[in-house]
C-alpha cells in the first residue's frame, strides 16, 4: 500500500489532546499541494486552518465535519488517483486498528515540556523545540499579558527546520512575577540573561507587541546577540497604543469582563474561546501577576508608549529587520509600520488584527522561515 | 505546572501559606500523627493523609495534634484566630460538627459583629464531606447548608484540585471564619495545578460549561456530575450551562440569575439532604428574582431524605449521578406548560 498518505489530527500547542474538524476546505477528489488549506480544526482553545504537509489527491475524508478525534487519529487519506478504493479502505482499516492498539501512555508523550532556568534565583520558563537542528536558534517573545503558548501554531512549523526557544517574559506565564522596574531595559536584560544561561550567543529574535519592543531593545543593548529581528505588531515604534486595552486586561477578573477585552485582539472575535479566557484568568490569579502587569503597564504604556525606539533603528547596523503587522490591529496602529528605513522589510497582513501569529499563523510562519533562511 | 491530586493541591496550599506567613498553624486530630507514641513522627498527616509531611517542615509548634475533643480544639482555634494567629483547624468529618457547633456558630461567627467590627477571626476549618466512600451514615453527610445558614461564616466547596488550591489560599488569607469542605471521593483525582500560589476570590461562580438551553447549578463534587451530564446532552443536541458557585456563602446570585435569564430552565444538583439545602435555596432565589424568565418548573436533583446508607448498592443509588441529571434536563426541556401558559 505504498503511495497512500495518512493525514492525522495535528497537535496545536501543549494542551491539545483532541480536536474537531469544523469544516473541510477541500472536497474528496481534490488535487492538493503542500501548504493547501485542508480543513478548519478547532481545539478547546482556538480554531486554526490546517495546511496539508503532503501532495496528492484527497481520496477520503475519514473525519466527518464536527467530529472530535484525538491527536494523531486519521482524518483523511491522500493518494494517487490510480490507487484503488479497496486499497484505501484497507489502509484506513489498518490505520484504525494500529491507532486503537497504541499504548495509552504514549499518547502526547512526544510533546516537549517547558523548562525553567533560574537567573539570580528567579525562575524563567521557556519551551525549546527543534533541538536537533544546528545553526542559529529562533527566539520567540510574546506580548503584554501573553506567554509562550501564544506561539503554539508558529513554533512547530519553525521547529521543523530550526531550534526554537519561546520564553515567558518576567511577570508572565511560568516565569518570575518579579518584573523589576518593568521597563524595556529590564525585560530585555532578562531575555539576554536567559540566552546567556542557555549558551545561545546569537539568535534570530522574534517579538510580538511588547515582546517586539523588548527584542528591539535587546538587539540595541547587545547587538552581538541578534542575528536578525522580526517585529510583529510591535510596541516601540510610535506613541499610540490602546490604553484601555492594557488597563482593562489587568482589571477584568471574570470571564464575561475579559472576553470583550480579548476580542479586540482579533478580526475574527469568535476565536476568543472560553478556554483561552480561562487560561488568562488563571494566569492573573497567580500571586504577583497583576502587580507585575501593572508595573509593566506603568513603565511602558500608561498614557501612551513611553520608550520609542524608531529613531534608533539605524544603530542596528547590518542586523536585518522585518516588520509584520495585522492590517486591522486595534491595539497598536499599523501605521507605525510606515516610514521605517528602506532596509526594513514590511508585511501588512489583511484579515489579521493584533495577533497575526494566531490568526494568520501559516503566513507568519512562512515569512519567518523565508526571512531567517 | 503539573498534574496534582485534590489531596496534593490542598497540601501544597497549606505548605505555601505556612511558608509565606508564620502565623498560619494547623490543628486537629492526627494532622501530624504519632504524638506521644513511639515510632514515626509523621505517621498520619490527617486521617486521609492530606497534611502529611507538614510537621516535618514546620515542626510540632505549628502542626498541632489535638486531643479527640472537637469542642476544645475548635474553640481554641477560634480564640487563637481572635488573638492574632491564622489557624487552619481540621474537623476530620463534617459529621462531627455537632459536638463543636457552639464554638463555630455562636462564637467564631459572631466575633466581628459583636465586637463592633474591631475583632477579626482569620480561622479556617477544613472538613471532609460526602457519600460514595463506604463510610456509613455518620461519616458521609454534606451538612454545608447548615453552615451556609449562619451569618458570619463563609462556606467554600471546591469542585476540583485547581479550585481547591486557589480557594484554600484565599480562605487562609481571609479575615473571617471560613468553612472549607472537601469531598473525600475527590482526593485522588488529578488535574493541572500551578506550582505557584494563586487565589480564587469568593462569591464568583465558575461557568464550567456554557450553553443556551438549560442552566445546571452543581455544588462541590456535583459540578463534575453536572459536567458529565452536560457533555452527554451536548451530543444529543441539548446545550447546558454548568455553574459552579464555588462558595455557598457568599453566593454568586448574579451569575445564576443571569444564566437563567438566558436559558429559562434550571436544574440544581445538590448532594445534601433535600430539605433546606442549596437546591431549595437557589430555587427560591430564582423563583423570586427570575420567575418571568422560567419556561419550565425548576428541577432539583438531590438524594432522598434518608440517612446515607451503608449498603454499597443503596449508597450508589443515594448519590445523584449523571443519568439523573440528564433525565431532569430532558424533563425541563420537554415541559409543555399548562394551557394558557406563556410560550
Amino acid at each position: 500500500m505504498t503511495g497512500i498518505l495518512p493525514v492525522t489530527m495535528p497537535k496545536f500547542g501543549l494542551a491539545m489532546t483532541e480536536g474537531k474538524v469544523v469544516s473541510w476546505a477541500k472536497e474528496e477528489g481534490a488535487v492538493i499541494a503542500v501548504g493547501d488549506e485542508l480543513a478548519d480544526i478547532e481545539t478547546t482553545k482556538i480554531t486554526n486552518a490546517y495546511e496539508s504537509a503532503v501532495a496528492g489527491v484527497l481520496r477520503r475524508h475519514v473525519a466527518r465535519e464536527q467530529e472530535e478525534l484525538p491527536v494523531g487519529a486519521l482524518i483523511a487519506v491522500v493518494a494517487d488517483a490510480a490507487v484503488a478504493d479497496s486499497e484505501i479502505d484497507a489502509f484506513i482499516e489498518h490505520f484504525h486498528a494500529e491507532f486503537a492498539a497504541r499504548p495509552v501512555e504514549t499518547v502526547g508523550d512526544a510533546s516537549p515540556e517547558p523548562l525553567v532556568v533560574h537567573i539570580g534565583g528567579r525562575p524563567m520558563r521557556y519551551l525549546e523545540t527543534g533541538t536537533e537542528h544546528e545553526g542559529r536558534p529562533i527566539v520567540l517573545l510574546h506580548g503584554f499579558g501573553g506567554d509562550l503558548n501564544n506561539w503554539l501554531f508558529v513554533q512547530p512549523a519553525l521547529a521543523e527546520r530550526h531550534r526554537v526557544i519561546a520564553l515567558d517574559l518576567p511577570g508572565h506565564g511560568g516565569s518570575t512575577k518579579d518584573a523589576g522596574a518593568g521597563d524595556l531595559a529590564t525585560l530585555a536584560g532578562a531575555v539576554l540573561d536567559v540566552l546567556r544561561a542557555l549558551d545561545v550567543p546569537k539568535a534570530h529574535l522574534v517579538g510580538h507587541s511588547l515582546g517586539g519592543a523588548v527584542a528591539l531593545r535587546a538587539a540595541l543593548d547587545s547587538p552581538s546577540h541578534a542575528a536578525s529581528l522580526t517585529l510583529i505588531c510591535p510596541a516601540g515604534l510610535g506613541k499610540e497604543i490602546d490604553d484601555d486595552f492594557t488597563r482593562d486586561f489587568i482589571s477584568a477578573n471574570r470571564r464575561k469582563l475579559l472576553q470583550p477585552v480579548l476580542a479586540k485582539l482579533f478580526v475574527d472575535e469568535s476565536l476568543v474561546s472560553n478556554d483561552m479566557t480561562e487560561d488568562l484568568l488563571r494566569f492573573k490569579r497567580l500571586d504577583g501577576a497583576r502587580e507585575a502587569l501593572t508595573t509593566i503597564r506603568e513603565a511602558n504604556f500608561a498614557g501612551g508608549q513611553r520608550e520609542i525606539l524608531r529613531g534608533r533603528l539605524g544603530e542596528l547596523g547590518d542586523i536585518q529587520v522585518q516588520v509584520i503587522w495585522g492590517a486591522e490591529d486595534r491595539i497598536v496602529p499599523p501605521r507605525h509600520a510606515e516610514g521605517l528605513p528602506a532596509s526594513v522589510a514590511t508585511h501588512v497582513l489583511p484579515g489579521a488584527g493584533h495577533m497575526p501569529h494566531l490568526e494568520k499563523a501559516s503566513e507568519v510562519s512562512r515569512l519567518l522561515l523565508d526571512f531567517v533562511e | 505546572m503539573s498534574k496534582k491530586s485534590f489531596r496534593q493541591a490542598i497540601n501544597e496550599a497549606l505548605r505555601q501559606e505556612m511558608r509565606r506567613d508564620p502565623r498560619v498553624i494547623l490543628m486537629g486530630e492526627d494532622v501530624a500523627g504519632g504524638a506521644g507514641a513511639p515510632g514515626d513522627d509523621d505517621a498520619w498527616g490527617g486521617v486521609l493523609g492530606v497534611t502529611k509531611g507538614l510537621v516535618g517542615e514546620f515542626g510540632r509548634e505549628r502542626v498541632l495534634d489535638t486531643p479527640l475533643s472537637e469542642s476544645a480544639y475548635i474553640g481554641a482555634a477560634a480564640g487563637a484566630a481572635a488573638t492574632g494567629l491564622r489557624p487552619v483547624a481540621e474537623l476530620m468529618f463534617v459529621d462531627f460538627m455537632g459536638v463543636c457547633f457552639d464554638q463555630i456558630f455562636n462564637q467564631a461567627a459572631k466575633f466581628r459583629y459583636m465586637f463592633g467590627g474591631h475583632a477579626v477571626t482569620p480561622l479556617v476549618i477544613r472538613m471532609m464531606y460526602g457519600a460514595g466512600f463506604r463510610a456509613a451514615s455518620q461519616h458521609s453527610q454534606c451538612l454545608y447548608p447548615i453552615f451556609t445558614h449562619i451569618p458570619g461564616l463563609k462556606v467554600v466547596i471546591p469542585s476540583s484540585a485547581y479550585e481547591a488550591k486557589g480557594l484554600l489560599i484565599q480562605a487562609i488569607r481571609d479575615d473571617d471564619p471560613v468553612i472549607f469542605m472537601e469531598n473525600k471521593v475527590l482526593y485522588d483525582q488529578e488535574e493541572e495545578v500551578p506550582d505557584e500560589s494563586y487565589t480564587i476570590p469568593f462569591g464568583e461562580a465558575n461557568l464550567t460549561r456554557e450553553g443556551s438551553d438549560v442552566t445546571i447549578v452543581g455544588i462541590g463534587r456535583m459540578v463534575q456530575i453536572a459536567n458529565a451530564a452536560a457533555d452527554a446532552l451536548a451530543k444529543q443536541g441539548i446545550s447546558c450551562t454548568v455553574i459552579d458557585p464555588r462558595t455557598t456563602s457568599p453566593l454568586d446570585t448574579g451569575s445564576i440569575l443571569d444564566s437563567v435569564e438566558e436559558t429559562g430552565r434550571l436544574v440544581i444538583v445538590d448532594e445534601a439532604s433535600p430539605r433546606c439545602n442549596m437546591a431549595t435555596d437557589i430555587s427560591a432565589l430564582v423563583a423570586q428574582e427570575a420567575f418571568g424568565a422560567l419556561r419550565a418548573p425548576i428541577r432539583m436533583v438531590c438524594p432522598p431524605h434518608v440517612p446515607v446508607p451503608f449498603a454499597p448498592n443503596l449508597e450508589d443509588l443515594y448519590v445523584p449521578d449523571a443519568a439523573r441529571v440528564e433525565a431532569a434536563v430532558r424533563a425541563v426541556m420537554q415541559y409543555a406548560g399548562k394551557q394558557g401558559a406563556r410560550a
